[in-house]
């Protein structure tokens, strides 16, 4: 089971690199929105690995209350990105239609 | 959790802010009465919890009733209490000044909610004693903030404030795979007990460095370091004045402080020399290339952001020299200057922005060049601006100055003199650019009848810049005093 | 931190014009009794605690407040012999241009923001007197230059502007220069307290390369505000400020506190001795000469009164650098006397220049035929002004010519006499030429810009009676000079103390 627990853990931090390699890469906001998504969850990946503490013990909490807390966070940042990326684009429209 | 732990001033500076939030959110008629209200009552806590860790040292609390590995852990050494009070101070003049400053009925409840929220995430971000409340704290700081940046709605702010929103989250998430990578090595996140695992495991040095560089580079992102700035300028200068004296003044120097306990009590193992050495030379570079494009800027909301690039900066340039001082007093002047820069900068960069947004308020616009007549119509904010400026520069009898001196001190007597060069040409470039500004206040326009006009946006202004300068500069005395409360807690 | 009344008196010499002129900021700008009752309280206690603390030094008490700043960094205003010349000085010169300033500004604008830093820059300048220490020296220095920079750029003309903007970057950078030289001459030492005959006489020889370094960035630093050649390029500029402006700060307070600080530096941090030996005494005493002869020759070719009085101070100030820069006693007294006669002589000469553009309009020396007939009292004190700067006994620059001289052949420095003598024939160059037209010329028909002000005498009282008063100073300090308490015994006590006799 160890190997599975490296497999997710090292898948996490692939999906970091993506994710990190995506948001410097790419200009459109919703791209670049996803990537950090994606980034994040590379990172939940790397910690719920963590958390495996072997078949017979129950997994870590701790690591798994930070994932928990981290969606949270990532779905409020989410919400105010794209909510501030609409506002950006009735202000660019507005500006189109004089 | 016990009655005791509730109104203990530790858990009041932050639960307050967020009670406050929460009743302003609820009750968006009083929004005015009751921020205010919430204000006034999270900077006595504040004060009270200065006085507290004065008579007894280091307080220390764990929340929630479990043990170390999963409490909520919160902590008061001197630094944290020295930026605490500051930050407090400060966020209480800013309220003061921005309950009348915005107009529009939306404005006004929508920047109450978010600013209590941004107050509560800056002092848990200085309070907080692991690094996953950290975290949170990290992460309630940077929505807020960046929510309150794009406040005022206009197309450059609220494209400014989301890329500082992106930019920050990216920060963050750095962070966390570094956390992520410490819990795997030593099972906690417990800042004591990861300080001493760290020291006692120099076999783990791979790890060590490697999280340490994530952390340190995701927060140096945060904190506008050189040649991670880019976002600041636009960010500050666009968002409403209150809210540019927060994000400048505190929330930058929040995430410095964040990285300056990472690199002192839970890296110092391997933030050696050579380690400091790259830190400090980009703060050299952000103090000269932040001050040249304060000087080049139009606009003076835009000078007063580039002038906190610049001063960022000259926080980093502490590193190598606490690197090459041993433990004693020197090493505890050098702390104390480092203290003393940031706060002072606190204080002086708040009062510059409120000023420069009265300014802006009163002309209509902030283009430097165009500013004569307001300058001179409008005395006491003037001078919050030459006062705060002189601070800025480093002019005594401000706080900056003793702390460029004690730091000029150190580089001569640690051999590192190339940062007195550095020291020197950011202060010539501070001055250029802040009397760029003042000598607009000189001209033929009609002479002011009164020195304050509007008090309740001047006075908090000028108060601001008047504690940067007199208080500061003339007693800093009490810095040392908090530090050496807790020395042990430092550096080890 | 002890508060008793010898640890408080520096302290409240400092405070009595500080506190005053916060309050001027903050009065409306129509409150023009109430702001002249404060600017006299101001000036009239300030005075009466000098007063006090001339007696009690002369008693042999020991003044000193010491405010710690932060461990290790102590502000300390304490009064030794050179401390209570200086801030003599300033205090009672103080009170006739506060008086000279009321007059001159009774119709114009912005005069709370002008009174409060005029009220500043005297605090700065007593406290520049009074520091106990390098670092306390540092601090007022540069509050100097940041509360006179709004005086120069006062009537907000583009040239005030202008003149203010170079005057702040020649005194910032050099501001600049000396933080540099006293931080580092604080690595060697630790806290760099003023001593009587120096400090750093048993400093291992090794560090001696270190300390020549230092002085040249302390001598840069002090040597902006002092004028000296090639630092002096804001002085001239610095001319657009008002009378008052050029007469105290231009005159007294900002040159000298440069001039002040290389005694200090020389005497009080070095050591005669010490400083002799390492060749600063030379390289001092070459750039003041150079300086005086310099200035003067600049002076002789300026049209405007105002730039020739400026250029005039460039050359008169570096006496005091050149009898500093001189190995013995007498040379030394010879340069302190000066920082006073010059002082008195100066502003007497500012003042005069006031009066006839705010009377006449006349700005410059070809306007100025018969001026003698239409304002006699004015030109006798103008007179007697630059009759003393070019040595004639017995004004007062006599004596600091002859004491110059004196020195200068006891150091064995025979080439003293020759600069002497020539600077000597410069000042007659470019002061007998307006004298012989202010008397001998015939009046004009009309002048540039003329005002009644419905007195009996030429002019308004408050500008007329300032430079009789300062004049009559210059002819009492060269005729009293032997008595007790006149400029040249105080200068004479110190220079015995500083020597150790």
């Amino acid at each position: 089971m160890l190997i599975a627990q490296f497999l997710y853990g090292g898948a996490g931090l692939v999906l970091f690199t993506l994710g990190l390699w995506s948001f410097l890469v790419h200009e459109p906001l919703l791209r670049k929105i996803i990537a950090l998504n994606v980034t994040g969850a590379g990172v939940f990946h790397v910690l719920i690995a963590i958390a495996y503490r072997g078949d017979a013990a129950p997994p870590d909490p701790v690591p798994h209350a930070l994932v928990l807390t981290g969606i949270v966070v990532a779905v409020s940042a989410t919400a105010l990105a794209l909510m501030l990326g609409a506002r950006l684009q009735d202000a660019d429209e507005e500006d189109q239609t004089p | 959790m016990s009655d005791a732990a509730l109104t203990h001033p530790l858990v009041l500076c932050i639960a307050l802010p967020l009670l406050g939030a929460m009743l302003v959110t609820a009750l968006p008629r009083w929004s005015v009465r009751l921020g205010i209200l919430a204000a006034v009552a999270t900077a006595a806590a504040a004060v009270a919890l200065a006085a507290t860790v004065w008579q007894q040292g280091t307080l220390h609390l764990m929340l929630g009733g479990w043990d170390r590995q999963l409490a909520i852990a919160l902590r008061a050494d001197g630094i944290a209490t020295a930026l605490v009070l500051m930050a407090n101070l400060v966020a209480l003049g800013i309220s003061v000044y921005a309950s009348g400053y915005f107009h529009d009925r939306v404005r006004v409840r929508s920047f109450w909610p978010l600013w209590l929220l941004l107050w509560a995430g800056l002092n848990g971000l200085f309070l907080a004693g692991d690094l996953f409340n950290l975290y949170v704290m990290l992460e309630l700081l940077g929505i807020a903030a960046a929510a309150l940046g794009a406040l005022t709605g206009n197309r450059d702010a609220v494209a400014a404030n989301l890329r500082y929103l992106l930019v920050g989250l990216l920060g963050s998430i750095s962070y966390l795979l570094g956390v992520a990578l410490l819990y795997t090595a030593y099972g906690t996140l417990d800042l004591g007990l990861l300080a001493a695992g760290i020291a006692d495991s120099p076999q783990l040095l791979a790890v060590n460095a490697a999280a340490m560089t994530l952390m340190v580079a995701g927060l140096a992102l945060k904190a506008a370091l050189f040649p991670l700035h880019f976002w600041l300028p636009p960010a500050h200068a666009n968002a409403p004045a209150p809210v540019s004296a927060a994000l400048s003044a505190l929330v930058v120097k929040a995430v410095f402080y964040l990285i300056l306990r990472l690199w002192l009590d839970l890296f110092w193992p391997i933030t050696g020399m050579a380690a400091a050495m790259l830190p400090a030379l980009l703060g050299a570079v952000a103090i000269v290339w932040g001050s040249w494009r304060a000087l080049r800027a139009e606009r003076l909301k835009l000078l007063a952001a580039y002038s906190t690039v610049a001063q960022i900066g000259y926080l980093f340039l502490f590193l190598p020299l606490l690197a090459a001082t041993p433990p004693g007093p020197a090493r505890d002047d050098l702390l104390a200057a480092l203290l003393l820069m940031a706060v002072t900068h606190g204080f002086a960069k708040a009062g510059f922005f409120l000023a420069a947004g009265l300014v802006q308020t009163n002309a209509g616009h902030d283009r430097i060049d165009d500013l004569g007549g307001t300058a001179q119509r409008l005395p006491a904010t003037t001078f919050a601006i030459a006062l705060s400026g002189s601070a800025l520069i480093g002019l005594p009898p401000s706080g900056s100055f003793i702390g460029k001196w004690l730091l000029m001190q150190s580089a001569i007597a640690t051999g590192q003199w190339w940062w007195v060069i550095v020291v020197t040409t950011g202060s010539l470039l501070a001055s250029a650019y802040v009397f760029r500004v003042l000598s607009r206040a000189f001209g033929l326009e009609p002479t002011p009848m009164r020195f304050i006009t509007d008090a309740r946006a001047e006075v908090p202004a000028l108060t601001l810049a008047l504690v940067s300068v007199a208080v500061l500069g003339l007693a800093s005395g009490p810095v040392w005093t908090l530090l050496g409360l807790s020395a042990a807690g430092v550096g080890a | 931190m002890s508060w008793d009344y010898a640890a408080l008196l520096p302290g409240a010499i400092v405070v009595s014009s500080l506190l005053p002129g916060v309050f001027i900021f903050l009065l409306d700008e129509e409150s023009h009794v109430l702001r002249t009752v404060l600017n006299l309280f101001g000036a009239v206690a300030k005075l009466v605690l000098v007063g006090l603390l001339i007696y009690g030094v002369w008693l042999g008490q020991v003044f000193e407040t010491r405010i710690a700043i932060a461990p290790g960094l102590t502000l300390v205003l304490n009064a030794d012999a050179l401390s209570v010349l200086f801030v003599t000085l300033s205090t009672v010169l103080w009170l006739v241009t506060t008086v000279y300033a009321i007059g001159y500004l009774e119709h114009s604008t912005n005069r709370s923001r002008f009174f409060g830093f005029f009220s500043l820059c005297v605090s700065a300048t007593v406290g520049i007197a009074l520091s106990g220490n390098l670092l306390t020296f540092v601090i007022f220095y540069e509050v100097l230059t940041l509360a006179t920079y709004p005086l120069v750029a006062h009537r907000g003309t583009p040239e005030a502007t202008r003149g203010a903007k170079i005057y702040l970057a020649y005194t910032l950078s050099g501001g600049l220069l000396l933080l540099v030289g006293a931080v580092w001459l604080r690595t060697l030492t630790g806290p760099v307290d003023f001593v009587e005959g120096g400090m750093l006489g048993d400093l291992s020889p090794d560090l001696h390369g270190q300390l020549v370094v230092i002085f040249a960035l302390l001598l840069a630093g002090l040597g902006v505000k002092a004028a000296l050649v090639p630092l002096h390029g804001w002085l001239p500029q610095s001319m657009v400020a008002p009378a008052p402006v050029s007469s105290l700060l231009h005159a007294v307070a900002v040159v000298k506190a440069g001039a002040f600080g290389i005694v200090r530096v020389v005497y009080d941090v070095y050591g005669v001795t010490l400083a002799s030996q390492l060749g600063l005494l030379t390289v001092l005493g070459v750039l003041a000469s150079f300086t005086i002869v310099y200035g003067s020759v600049l002076a002789l070719t300026q049209d405007g009164l105002k730039k020739r009085l400026a250029y005039s101070t460039v050359s008169q100030v570096s006496y005091i650098a050149l009898g500093t820069s001189l190995l013995g006693p007498v040379a030394t007294v010879g340069g302190l006397v000066h920082l006073v006669h010059q002082g008195i002589m100066k502003i007497t000469l500012f003042f005069c220049a006031g009066n006839y553009a705010e009377t006449l309009g006349v700005a410059k020396v070809s306007q100025m035929d018969g001026i003698g007939r239409r304002m006699p009292l004015t030109t006798l004190a103008f007179t007697v002004g630059a009759l003393g700067m070019i040595g004639l006994p017995p004004i007062a620059g006599f004596v600091s010519k002859w004491y110059l001289g004196l020195g200068g052949v006891e150091a064995g420095q025979h080439w003293v006499l020759v600069i002497l003598a020539s600077s000597t024939l410069l000042n007659a160059g470019y002061f007998l030429p307006i004298l012989y037209r202010a008397w001998f010329r015939p009046l004009p028909a009309e002048w540039p810009n003329e005002h009644h002000f419905g007195t009996r005498f030429e002019t308004m009282h408050a500008l007329l009676w300032p430079p009789v008063i300062t004049a009559v100073f210059c002819l009492l300090a060269g005729l009293l000079a032997a008595a007790p308490f006149s400029p040249l015994e105080w200068a004479r006590l110190i220079a015995e103390r500083e020597y150790g006799l």
